[in-house]
């Protein structure tokens, strides 16, 4: 299959016209002993036959009932969102740097940074980054530069990738990362105050937890105020934004994040959608791009891409970060089903919440033990004897139970981290009890 | 700009959700549980239209030549978008990916191992989400590696010509970044580079060809200067597809490199993203790798055990839909059809030069790889690079890149790819000589373009002095 | 042409100084400076009591398309900031020796003047192109 409009003869013309007698003449500037190597890769397929061949590599991924959360969520992507992304005009454009020509694009990142902003309730929010884990750091990173201490302090029910994550962008600067500890599901408050001092740039908790469990930022927000620290508070399941009191009226200064949920299919993880928003006192130290409203030389509304000097392509070493490239087309996504959905997504959180608890009451009362009795979101923790083999069993019926978390928390043995969302229909939950009766 | 808001009306909105029975089990206390959050109030047909008005506003690929310079705006296959709409992989999750996932992680291995056939590296990492992402995780490996040697080396050194990611990313690594000049021909200035190499100095970083669409003459010399004094080369592999299948990196002396699977490999701009900057690594590099690394027993699975990596730099394994789509397009090429991509995209560069050259200054005048630079010296009445290209978007060509490199004043670097064909080419040239004369012959034309875009030029100054980034009743 | 005032001493990086009295200064950039940058949207200032050395980065002026570093003519103590420049930053387009002036400085080493440039050998070091 090739893509090349140009025959044989338009090249020969315009070599020629180049003045040069064959297209080799143009690579003259590579060493001939390393020019035009032996590349094998398989043979060009057509069209047709890659697809064929792509859907054969597909055939070996299984599809069940999943009941699987720890930081991607299956919820149900509306028709319009694929239809109105798959415009070409959107995704096969640039960055808008050119903002007379990328109104469509801008105006969706402002409607975008608009809607973060309602769902964090913080000030400023920005037009993403590359998933939950790398907002993470960066708001860390943020934190450090804005107070000027570097000694990072963060809950251990913080998702495990977010953390290791975190701790190897902070290897790469120099600073200092504890973990605090958690209790009956949540994190310890009391040893957060042992471990808290006035060199703690920022503290760090996410909520839902790891665990699924409500956490109480406004306690870890006021510790960390009282000396002079950042709080940051992050989530994996940015549904739950909906529900719950949002992280600026709990006293959080950061709000950072995965925003898959709204909009974006698992995809066997990526891509993804960071998100990151501050209160306004951040907003010269917040990475990434920020999209602001202005006027055009006829007076009208427009859309341009705005405190860019604080961007790679013009401060260089000293950008608040590196990042260029991020990702546009999950948050014109995300943007859509949040237009769509609207209020109503108030109502799709409610359900998630009622159906896990439904499906963690069904299995309590098989006789699991539910490992954390705090409020949970739509995901929660269960001790299954032999976890792993009924896991398994499972599996060859078309469920997914959960995943096994004892490889983050070695005491959680038998303990599976279970996710419910409206992909799960109580009929699901009702034939997988059945199922667990029988094994 | 009308934005979604302007459409919302109460009572506007109904968007179904499936019933659920037993809703009233609520075990979340009510202090926990927010009141006052309002999105939008609108309906199904007013996101279509609003969506749809907007995309008419943009300008991509799709609409006509995009020579942005240093991006690779190339045409993006439509069947790699098929793909990755399949729900086989649309709907995998990652946690599962071991169990219900063996044929997502066959094709990324698959992918790892074309990537490293095509560049000659030893190993590949999937999971950087772009370049940038990929160069940070480039200089973390540095520096990691010279930490485990035991050697304090705390200097890159980057040419005067580099994109910005790349002392960014040093930055946040914690090195001194040093800037090595090029020389008149738009080579590395070798003096100025045995100057300032000694042991203090982890690795060079360089774009192969350069940023100014050059391949450094003195490349394999460069790279032997480094090694000599144990330090190693990076390639920052946004510029590939000038070269690939006509030079692997790891021939010119490349230790390390990043690809960017949303230029070479075709895979579409997102309008800012979704790309992927998979990473690629000679041997010895290989420990230091991101984790986890799929390798294959009589299942594929996910390796974590190593104790050099510097860690984990992404949640789960990378921008998985970017790289179906990429795998897809090298699967259709073949070596070469890759190969053929790097001619043609050159000979497409060259030809345009060759339009341009007696008409622009050229700083650079010699053979060029698949871009090239032209600046705004001696236009008539003083007309700068950014009207010319403003007025580009009124001949309905989106502009090229331009005040980059910083090393040539008023810079535009024209990059057409290898997807246009001669006759789009010969327009843009058209186009450009039209702008000159209009620059010679009514200057205030080209002042005030551009003139048939949905916007006129935009106040970025309000924008900077008075930040409105939200919307708000 | 832009606008070099006699009574001032320059840096060849485009600051000014005017030295008052009793040893202190007053410090800004030049006209030929916020032509270069353009409009400027936002200054970072320095934060008052710190004591800087002469040539040592002290304050950043952003505009639309570029940063750039402000520094020091001669070392000493900052003692007071322009908080109008918060609010106003393009002051320093409009009046940059006037109403856009940064900050004060308690000067530390007077000899340290002597290294500066004057307005004519300013207006050489501009006209040469830098």
């Amino acid at each position: 299959m090739s893509f090349l409009p140009n025959s044989d003869d338009d090249i020969l013309e315009m070599c020629s016209e180049i003045g040069v007698s064959s297209i080799e003449d143009l690579f003259c500037d590579i060493p001939a002993s390393i020019k035009n190597p032996t590349i094998q890769l398989p043979q060009a397929l057509s069209e047709q036959e890659a697809l064929t061949h792509i859907l054969h590599i597909g055939n070996a991924n299984e599809q069940l009932c999943s009941l699987v959360g720890a930081g991607i969520y299956n919820h149900y992507v509306p028709a319009v969102v694929d239809h109105l992304v798959s415009r070409s005009e959107f995704y096969t454009a640039y960055t808008p740097y050119q903002p007379e020509v990328s109104q469509g694009t801008l105006t969706a990142i402002f409607e975008f940074q608009t809607f973060i902003c309602r769902l964090t309730g913080m000030d400023i929010a920005n037009a993403s980054m590359y998933d939950g884990a790398t907002a993470l750091a960066e708001a860390v990173l943020m934190a450090i530069r804005s107070t000027g201490k570097n000694r990072v302090l963060c809950s251990a029910t913080v998702h495990p990738h977010y953390r290791d994550v975190l701790s190897a962008y902070l290897w790469a600067s120099d600073a200092q990362l504890a973990i605090v500890p958690y209790k009956q599901g949540l994190t310890d408050y009391e040893q957060l105050s042992h471990m808290i001092d006035d060199n703690v740039a920022c503290v760090i908790v996410q909520s839902p937890n790891y665990f699924g469990a409500i956490e109480d930022v406004a306690s870890i927000a006021d510790s960390a105020h009282n000396h002079g620290a950042v709080c940051i508070a992050t989530f994996t399941e940015a549904l739950s934004l909906a529900l719950l009191k949002s992280p600026g009226s709990l006293g959080a200064d950061i709000a950072c994040g995965e925003g898959q949920s709204f909009g974006n299919y698992p995809a066997c993880g990526g891509p993804l959608l960071g998100i990151l928003a501050c209160r306004s006192k951040f907003m010269r130290t917040i990475p990434g791009r920020l999209v602001g409203k202005t006027v055009d030389e006829e007076g009208r509304d427009a859309f341009v891409m705005t405190l860019q000097t604080r961007e790679q392509h013009i401060r260089r070493q000293r950008a608040t970060s590196n990042i260029c490239t991020n990702e546009g087309l999950c948050a014109l996504r995300a943007t859509i089903y949040l237009s769509l959905v609207g209020n109503k997504l108030i109502e799709l959180a409610r359900i998630n919440h009622a159906l896990a608890s439904y499906c963690c009451n069904r299995l309590v009362a098989l006789g699991y033990e539910r490992v954390f009795t705090v409020p949970f979101f739509n995901e929660f923790v269960i001790r299954v004897n032999n976890a792993k083999e009924i896991r398994n069993r499972l599996l060859d019926n078309g469920y997914a139970l959960g995943i096994s978390i004892d490889t983050y928390y070695p005491e959680l043995n038998d303990c599976l981290l279970l996710g419910v969302t409206e992909s799960v229909s109580t009929n699901d939950i009702d034939n997988l009890v059945e199922l667990l009766q029988t094994i | 700009m009308q934005t979604i808001f302007s459409f919302h009306k109460k009572g506007k909105n109904k968007y179904s959700i499936p019933a659920c029975d037993p809703i009233q089990v609520d075990e979340i206390p009510q202090s926990m549980l927010r009141d006052d959050l309002t999105l939008v109030d609108v309906s199904e047909v007013d996101v279509v239209r609003h969506y749809r008005k907007l995309s008419s506003l943009n300008f991509g690929v799709d609409n006509g030549m995009y020579p942005l310079g240093s991006c690779t705006m190339k045409y993006n296959p439509k069947i790699n978008d098929v793909v990755a709409m399949l729900p086989q992989f649309a709907m995998q999750h990652p946690a599962t990916i071991e169990e219900t996932g063996q044929g997502a992680l066959h094709m990324m291995y698959q992918l790892q191992q074309i990537l490293c056939q095509i560049t000659g590296m030893h190993y590949f990492s999937l999971s950087p989400a772009a370049g940038a992402h990929g160069e940070l995780t480039s200089v973390m490996i540095i520096k990691k590696y010279f930490e485990t040697k035991g050697e304090k080396r705390n200097i890159l050194l980057i040419p005067d010509s580099a994109h910005g990611t790349n002392p960014a990313s040093v930055a946040m690594c914690g090195f001194e970044v040093k800037e090595i000049p090029s020389d008149s021909d738009g080579d590395v200035d070798l003096t100025k580079l045995e100057d300032a190499l000694n042991e203090h100095v982890a690795a060079m970083m360089l774009t192969s060809p350069n940023t100014l669409g050059l391949f450094d003459r003195n490349i394999l010399k460069i790279a032997e200067m480094l090694h000599s004094k144990g330090a190693l080369f990076y390639c920052d592999g946004a510029n590939l597809n000038a070269v690939v299948g006509k030079v692997r990196p790891v021939d010119m002396g490349f230790d390390i490199m990043h690809v960017n699977l949303h230029k070479t490999f075709s895979t579409p701009h997102g309008g800012g993203g979704p790309g992927a900057g998979p990473i690629g690594v000679v041997g010895k590099l290989a420990p230091f790798l991101p984790v986890p690394i799929i390798e294959k027993a009589d299942r594929y699975y996910l390796q974590y055990n190593r104790p050099l990596s510097i860690g984990r730099i992404h949640s789960f394994f990378g921008n998985f839909m970017v790289m179906l789509r990429a795998y897809t397009y090298i699967m259709m090429l073949g070596s070469d059809g890759l190969r053929s991509v790097a001619e043609h995209a050159v000979c497409n560069a060259n030809y345009l030069r060759t339009k341009l050259r007696n008409h622009f200054q050229v700083p650079y005048n010699r053979i060029c790889m698949h871009e090239f630079v032209i600046n705004d010296e001696g236009l008539p009445n003083g007309i700068t690079t950014n009207e010319v290209a403003k007025r580009l978007l009124d001949y309905g060509f989106h502009a090229p890149t331009v005040y980059f490199p910083l090393i040539v004043h008023g810079a535009m670097m024209i990059e057409p790819t290898e997807t246009e064909h001669r006759d789009t080419l010969d327009a843009f040239a058209d186009a450009m000589l039209t702008i000159k004369k209009e620059a010679a012959e009514d200057p205030a034309l080209l002042k005030k373009a551009p003139v048939t875009t949905p916007v006129r030029k935009v106040d970025a100054v309000l924008a900077a002095r008075k930040p409105v980034l939200k919307w708000d009743d | 042409m832009s606008n070099i005032p006699e009574n001032l001493k320059y840096t060849k990086t485009h600051e000014w100084i005017d030295v008052q009295d009793t040893y202190a200064g007053v410090c800004g950039i030049t006209d030929h400076a916020q032509e270069m940058l353009t409009d400027i949207v936002f200054v970072e200032l320095p934060e008052v009591g710190i004591e800087v050395k002469a040539g040592e980065q002290v304050a950043v002026v952003e505009s639309v398309k570029a940063v750039s570093d402000v520094y020091a003519p001669i070392s000493g103590r900052i003692t007071e900031v322009n908080k109008l420049l918060e609010d106003k930053p393009e002051l320093l387009n409009s009046d940059p020796y006037g109403e856009g002036w940064i900050y004060k400085i308690d000067i530390k080493d007077k000899y340290e003047l002597d290294e500066l440039m004057d307005a004519a050998a300013y207006a050489e070091h501009v006209a040469q192109g830098e």
